[in-house]
């Protein structure tokens, strides 16, 4: 078998995400290729060549790929893919936005989010919210994957020392183009690599009551995330959305701050491995899977929590 | 300018399903069935454009059993023109899904096609991109924010760690995220009157894509279940209890 895994990377620098990617491929097992496509991607193909259990860096250097357009993207993946038997990216916003194009250029059905491999062909997903895993296995002569990334250990960065092969290939669909971004800047970690999260919803009541959460956060390390109530109510950008159609999230430490835990919350973080709940509401859901729960007014509970760290 | 909107039949969001005891398949005998929310947001999106003179006509698409001319209806009661569905019982999947779109894209020429990023069934998040691959079309996946301008149009998307722009030549596909807009509630008369808006049934054959599944499922089961913890009394017992029991802070 032999797997080509699509990098997650700034064009500087690998990005975590892909760690996990290819301890999921090493678990299907087979030789395991890097393909970095971006522009000026020299940083990061370099360091894809670091990381353990990587045989090969494929690095595609050209300005059609600064930006991860997926028109583009995708007929580079089609055409340097069509000779593995597995393609993998992360199932981060990018991996879902690139890796389905190219699949239905290979004419394959793709199959997202997977958890576990069980062989080389089948693998374990969740459907409606994660409450239910389904065990699904895929047909086609190519098998394409996007990982959720909290489901396998990052493989280590170091250790390797694979080849970089730069291939001369310039997919340019001209059908789209790059016209900015706005990205949050913020000194605290990514929320799917954070290893504590502090979390509001609607008890929140508003966006400037989200400051005692960062507060906190500043004092663990922590990054701050939400509920879809918050979002959906403009108290925090959908960028910090933790959920169903927002981040899926595993931290050591979550804690959730007037959220009452819907399934669609709950999908995205009850693989924590401790769950914190303050809620005024003893009966709120988010109890029946917290570790420890709080029943207090936040508006208490949080400055406390705060002067006690 | 002519946006075709495809709307899937769901479980309704507020339904928690669950596997069967003997692990084939989910248990949703009888429960409510509803539109897609995503779909239900890119419904709006196309029928905002609509009322704001860039659209001329909205064609609600719909895949699915017999009953998916529920959803569709649904569709008609928010603004939307006239519907297809292609009917079918087999289990449609994202690929056979976009070649049918693909096919209904190649009949009714549409500048946009406008989608939910993905269903809360399946939980996907393909079809689009799928439908993008095919036609040749680029996406907008994600969209947050949409404008239409001559020949192109701007999508905001909502990506990892904040937003990006792009610009894509029309025709072109978008996959809504929740911020782009809040639908509208249908009023009853505009359920009477989409009763009577034009509804057309095709079969997969009809648009000559073969619809069996490429990906089976095995087996479901239940996910592995958390057990609910203690309750602590106060911040200085949980700050305690994270310190010395958890040693997670």
């Amino acid at each position: 078998m032999s797997i080509l895994v699509i990098a997650e990377h700034d064009n500087a620098s690998i990005k975590g995400a892909t760690l996990n990617t290819i301890a999921a491929a090493k678990a299907i097992g087979g030789d395991i290729d890097v393909l970095v496509a971006g522009a000026a991607c020299g940083g990061a193909a370099e360091e894809a060549a670091k990381i353990e259990g990587v045989a090969k860096v494929i690095s595609a250097d050209n300005a059609a790929y600064e930006h991860q357009l997926a028109e583009n993207v995708a007929l580079l993946i089609a055409e340097v893919g069509k000779g593995y038997s597995h393609i993998l990216a992360p199932a981060t916003t990018n991996g879902k936005n690139t890796l389905p194009r190219a699949a239905a250029l290979l004419d394959v059905q793709p199959i997202s989010d997977i958890i576990s491999v069980e062989s080389a062909d089948t693998f374990k997903r969740p459907v409606y919210a994660g409450n239910v895993i389904a065990t699904v296995q895929s047909t086609d002569a190519i098998k394409v994957l996007t990982v959720r990334t909290t489901a396998f250990d990052a493989v280590a960065a170091e250790g390797g020392s694979a080849s970089v092969e730069s291939i001369d290939s310039a997919q340019n669909a001209g059908v789209s183009e790059f016209v900015g971004e706005e990205l949050a800047k913020s000194d605290r970690p990514e929320l799917t690599a954070a290893n504590i999260i502090i979390s509001g919803g609607r008890g929140m009541q508003n966006g400037e009551n989200f400051e005692m959460l960062y507060k906190i956060a500043d004092k663990l390390g922590a990054a701050v995330g939400a509920s879809r109530a918050a979002v959906d109510a403009g108290f925090v950008p959908n960028d910090m959305q933790v959920g169903q159609t927002g981040k899926i999230v595993a931290p050591d430490l979550y804690i959730a701050v007037g959220i009452s835990g819907a399934i669609q919350h709950l999908a995205g973080m009850k693989d924590s491995k401790v769950i914190v709940a303050i809620n005024k509401d003893e009966d709120a859901p988010i109890f029946q899977v917290a570790d420890y729960g709080l029943v207090a007014d936040l508006f208490e509970a949080v400055p406390e929590l705060d002067a006690a760290l | 300018m002519k946006i075709l909107v495809a709307v899937k039949r769901v479980v309704d969001y507020n339904v928690k399903v669950r596997a069967k005891s003997d692990g084939t398949d989910v248990d949703i005998a009888n429960v409510k069935m509803s539109i897609n929310p995503f779909c239900e947001i890119a419904v709006e999106e196309a029928v905002r454009l609509k009322e704001k003179g860039v659209a001329t006509e909205v064609i609600a698409v719909s895949m699915g059993p017999k009953q998916a001319q529920e959803q569709i209806r649904t569709a008609l009661a928010l603004g939307a023109d006239r519907g297809i569905l292609v009917e079918s019982d087999e289990d449609l999947q994202p690929l056979a899904i976009s070649k049918m779109l693909k096919a209904l894209v190649e009949k009714e020429s549409p500048d946009l096609v406008i989608l939910g990023k993905q269903a809360i069934d399946a939980d996907n998040n393909q079809t689009g991109q799928m439908l993008g691959a095919l036609t040749g079309m680029p996406q907008g996946t994600f969209a947050s924010e949409v404008n239409v301008e001559e020949g192109t149009v701007q999508v905001t998307r909502e990506i990892d760690g904040g937003l990006q722009t792009v610009k894509l030549n029309t025709p072109a596909i978008i996959t809504t995220d929740l911020r782009l807009n809040e639908p509208r509630y249908a009023s009853l008369p505009n359920i009477m009157k989409a009763k009577k808006k034009p509804m057309e049934t095709l079969s997969p054959a009809d648009l000559g894509v073969d619809v069996a599944a490429r990906v089976k499922t095995l087996s479901v089961e239940p996910p592995a279940e958390r057990q609910a913890g203690i309750k602590v009394a106060d911040v200085a017992e949980l700050v305690e209890k994270l310190k010395n029991d958890a040693k997670v802070i």
